[in-house]
């Protein structure tokens, strides 16, 4: 079934409200895509989910990224948002650096985003500022670096038996 | 029933003298009961060999102990993370002595294909194994040979081998106590 709202109308409404919060715009595969300013992150889900109009108010999914190569960007936090009564699907991205990576957490506005943003945590070391419960969920709790970053190996660092050139360690 | 090979026995009228260890392996090997630590792929197969068409109740081994206080036999069978490392080596404490340990496919005795940072690379990094079936998985005979070859052990397991510095000195290497001590 065909969304009730059209990329471009999604876009005016949330320009109209935002505006120069909202720093770029995609629609790759015909899914937009927004990247909204940091700090502007929390307001911006708040809205989209009490809008009338969009009621995008629903959490499909949240996680991390990591950019090794774009200095002062280094990681992404992508949500996937829904409207239910509008089948219309969002895709929200955000950029913190590496020296600095914390975003506001969501929890308050989806309690499904606790055990997420524990998992973004645990991988990326994305820290969520006003998480109620920011530790480690997947991993073992006595790791000490974040597995998802690509300047660690894949690979188990104990293993003597195989040829590293072709394991990257 | 299963035979001891060199179990020599000497028969009286009315009774019948043999020796007191080799007695006692027999019934062991006749009755071990196992402790399925099954995580994965592997624990199917063994669940294959539990079933009537390989039948392990045929060994004398019909009775699962999840206990494994009441078990004598330790199957790991899959893949056992870094987290889950510490459980594994807490259930092979609570173990009473003797104890053996069957590594069941390549999970559990390397790492098998998960080389990667989440994964305990072989089960034997911290508990001692005494038999490796390997197979990805492996099939319930591999399964039952791996079972068979535990039997031999038992079979051969003298009265004070537990109490020895040798035994000992091996699960020193892992950090485990022995009989609490």
């Amino acid at each position: 079934m065909a969304s009730k709202l059209t990329n471009e109308a999604v876009i005016e409404r949330i320009k109209g409200q935002f505006g120069s919060d909202i720093l770029s715009a995609e629609t790759p595969y015909d899914f937009l895509t927004i990247e909204v300013l940091t700090s502007k992150q929390h307001e911006i889900i708040e809205w989209l989910k009490k809008d009338e109009m969009l009621s995008i108010s629903f959490l499909t999914n949240l996680g991390g990224v990591h950019y090794p190569e774009q200095a002062g960007r280094e990681f992404a936090v992508v949500y996937h948002l829904q409207s239910m009564v509008n089948n219309f699907r969002l895709r929200l991205k955000i950029y913190v650096s590496k020296e600095n990576p914390e975003v506001d957490s969501i929890v308050d506005l989806y309690v499904g985003a606790n055990w997420m943003e524990r998992e973004t945590y645990d991988f990326f070391g994305i820290t969520f500022k006003g998480h109620p419960n920011l530790v480690r969920i997947l991993n073992e709790d006595s790791m000490d670096y974040f597995p998802m970053r690509k300047e660690y190996h894949l690979e188990d660092a104990t293993r003597e038996d195989k040829d590293d050139r072709f394991f990257g360690r | 029933m299963g035979k001891i090979e060199d179990l020599e026995v000497f028969n009286g009228e009315g009774y019948q003298l043999s020796r007191l260890d080799k007695v006692i392996a027999a019934a062991r090997a006749n009755s071990v009961w196992p402790l399925p630590f099954a995580t994965s792929c592997c624990g199917i197969e063994y669940m294959g060999s539990m079933g009537s068409n390989y039948d392990v109740a045929r060994f004398g081994m019909e009775r699962m102990s999840f206990s494994p206080r009441q078990a004598d036999l330790l199957i790991v069978a899959g893949t056992i993370s870094k987290k889950l490392a510490p459980i594994l080596k807490q259930v092979y404490e609570q173990m009473s002595e003797p104890k053996w340990v069957l590594s069941v496919g390549a999970c559990a005795s390397s790492g098998g294909i998960f080389d990667t940072y989440s994964v305990l690379q072989g089960i034997d990094r911290v508990i001692p194994v005494d038999v490796y079936v390997p197979g990805c998985p492996p099939r319930p005979e591999q399964i039952i040979d791996g079972i068979m070859k535990i039997h031999e052990l038992v079979k051969h397991e003298g009265m004070r081998n537990r109490y020895s510095d040798e035994y000992k000195a091996k699960l020193d290497k892992y950090n485990i106590e022995v009989n609490g001590k």
